[in-house]
């Protein structure tokens, strides 16, 4: 198994925006004590787009919420933006995308992506100003008034990109954000996610747990298994930045999303 | 907006519709209220013939089977008074009698208006189902926030509803009818002796309604998904601001159907707390007077009076829910 810290190089770790040093996290569960992560490391640098994959219960999401400081490793250290998780969450330095896109019903998509700016204090007129900007980025102007069950479910998902995007935060956690979308919608959302990305600069933590997926987004994927959950591979993606959808039919990107396949089967990810 | 969102009110298109509702919703209703008619004169005949039966066997009298039906469903005190008796009644008391009449040189409200008495319980019921409902929301907020308040409160509020209402409501009315400041304030002149009997009255209206929202907020409050939860913390935000902009919302739909069963206890509370008061006015107290007296018609038309006002009361707050939902976004 290589070793993920070594294969990154030392200027990198220097302007890293997350970094993982040995962190353990052990649930508390009635059957017993659960490892969901075991001495996990990691450095993200500043505007990569890092994607997690593994099979269920590899500690992908887990390490997502370890970021987000939704939850406390029992063991290890982290930093996020040089602060503990806690600090982090507190000086807006990350925005959200849950699984499903989570829009409160009884809100229009402008009072949703409204919502945090509301929490933190913004100004009327600022509100409306980010509203305009970030619907705008994620393609979806006109759309303000709307109320979620209106739009479509691909819509919806990118509505609540918005709501991330609306303070500002320098990192953008998703976990597995067009994993309920069908495949069409998610080769669209993936390549208007990638524009995004280039237009921000944001550093992005993405959890997926498909291969094309993972190769097609990233700059760094890092491949996961579970029991206890580990990383097995860090994958440096050497593809342009600039990526048409139909560069996954080429030799280098079959190349990566091998890798990656070796890395799941080293894990044991297909046992069961 | 679209034209497509304008119904189509005229046209071939409306006319089979409207036999399509007419087949679809309005025969089967029909149906049963047609059978519940006849199923009621067909127990009324049964039940009240062995008076009529009694009489002609003391006075001697001769009477075909018709004329025996006939007088079945037409008597003065019957066991069980038929359909048209009880809705004569009802149209008597309240279109042929005036509500108001001139009693000592004043206008009064008539107590021979079924009318005059619904308004006696209707103004104590909708008092105690506001108090019971600010209570109910208060406890419930209590609840979800604070895990004692879970662990003691609800225990109290379970066991408070499985003490019959019938049972405790003369206590609290000799209690309440008692209490020192209340009778100061009547002496005062600060409140009528009218307005005294209605304390009571919504106090007991207000402990059976204050309950099926407590149970609904609770349920309401702790609606939110963990994932909606979720985003909150990635906001920082407080637990106020996740009450108003998350839990509260999240709960109006459960408040509007606890607040239904709610208003519906509470117009029972009232009547309940009318009995042993030897209250005079409100339709428990005709219903209790009807009892006394054997006025069968009477008890039934106040009955039908309770029932109507319930619906009424029921329907308003489901038109007033229709119109908070379709604010709030509800897909339609």
């Amino acid at each position: 198994m290589p070793d993920p810290v070594s294969s990154q190089s030392v200027d990198q770790r220097a302007a890293s925006v997350i970094s993982a040093r040995g962190l353990d996290l052990t649930f508390q569960t009635a059957d017993g004590p659960v490892q969901a992560l075991r001495d996990v490391n990691l450095e993200i640098g500043k505007g990569e787009f890092v994607s997690f994959i593994g099979p269920s219960g590899c500690g992908k999401t887990t390490f997502l919420r370890v970021i987000a400081a939704l939850e406390h490793p029992t063991g290890g250290q982290i930093t996020v933006n040089g602060m503990t998780p806690d600090e982090a969450r507190k000086s807006r330095a990350y925005g959200y995308v849950f699984q499903a896109a989570g829009l409160y019903p009884w809100r229009t998509i402008e009072k949703n992506i409204k919502l945090p700016l509301e929490i933190m204090g913004f100004d009327a007129a600022e509100q409306d100003r980010r509203v305009k900007n970030v619907l705008q980025l994620v393609d979806l102007e006109g759309f303000g008034k709307k109320f979620p069950w209106q739009l479509s479910g691909g819509m919806q998902q990118r509505a609540s990109i918005a709501r991330a995007l609306a303070f500002d935060a320098d990192i953008l956690l998703m976990d597995e954000p067009f994993g309920a979308l069908d495949e069409i919608v998610r080769d669209h959302l993936n390549e208007q996610l990638l524009q995004l990305w280039a237009r921000t600069e944001k550093t992005i933590g993405f959890v997926t747990h498909s291969i094309p997926e993972a190769v097609y987004l990233s700059t760094k994927i890092v491949v996961m298994s579970p029991r206890p959950g580990r990383i097995t591979d860090v994958i440096e993606s050497d593809l342009p930045r600039e990526r048409p959808l139909d560069i996954r039919d080429t030799p280098e990107f079959l190349a990566i999303a091998h890798r990656v396949r070796e890395g799941l089967r080293a894990g044991h990810a297909y046992d069961d | 907006m679209s034209d497509a969102t304008v119904p189509a009110m005229f046209g071939p298109k409306s006319a089979a519709r409207w036999v399509g509702a007419v087949s679809g919703a309005v025969l089967p209703v029909m149906a049963v209220v047609a059978a519940i008619v006849a199923i009621w004169y067909g127990g009324s005949v049964m039940m009240n013939r062995a008076w009529t039966l009694d009489q002609i066997e003391r006075r001697g009298l001769e009477m075909t089977a018709m004329e025996i039906v006939a007088d079945a469903m037409n008597q003065e005190r019957p066991v069980l008074p038929t359909p048209h008796q009880v809705f004569a009644e009802l149209w008597d008391t309240t279109v042929v009698e005036p509500v108001m009449r001139e009693r000592r040189g004043t206008l009064q409200g008539n107590p021979r208006n079924l009318l005059f008495h619904a308004y006696h319980t209707l103004w104590p019921t909708i008092l105690g189902f506001g108090v019971g409902t600010f209570l109910g929301i208060l406890l419930a907020v209590g609840i979800v926030h604070s895990r004692a308040m879970d662990m003691s409160v609800m225990p109290w509020a379970i066991a408070s509803q499985t003490i019959p209402i019938l049972a405790i409501a003369p206590i609290i009315v000799v209690v309440v009818s008692n209490l020192p400041a209340l009778n100061n304030a009547v002496d005062q002149g600060w409140i009528s002796e009218d307005t005294k009997l209605l304390v009571p009255k919504a106090l007991i209206s207000s402990y059976l309604s204050f309950f099926p929202v407590v149970v609904g907020m609770v349920a309401g409050l702790r609606s939110p998904q963990v994932s909606d939860l979720d985003l909150m913390r990635t906001y920082s935000a407080s637990r106020g601001q996740t009450f108003w902009k998350l839990r509260l919302p999240a709960s109006v739909p459960f408040l509007f159907t606890s607040l239904k069963v709610s208003i519906a206890a509470a117009l029972v509370g009232t009547i309940v707390a009318e009995l042993p008061t030897g209250a005079r006015f409100g339709l428990g107290a005709r219903l209790l007077t009807g009892s006394y007296y054997g006025q069968t018609i009477q008890i039934w038309s106040a009955l039908f009076m309770a029932a109507i006002c319930a619906a009424a009361l029921v329907i308003l707050l489901g038109a007033l829910e229709k119109i908070v939902l379709k604010r709030m976004g509800v897909r339609p």
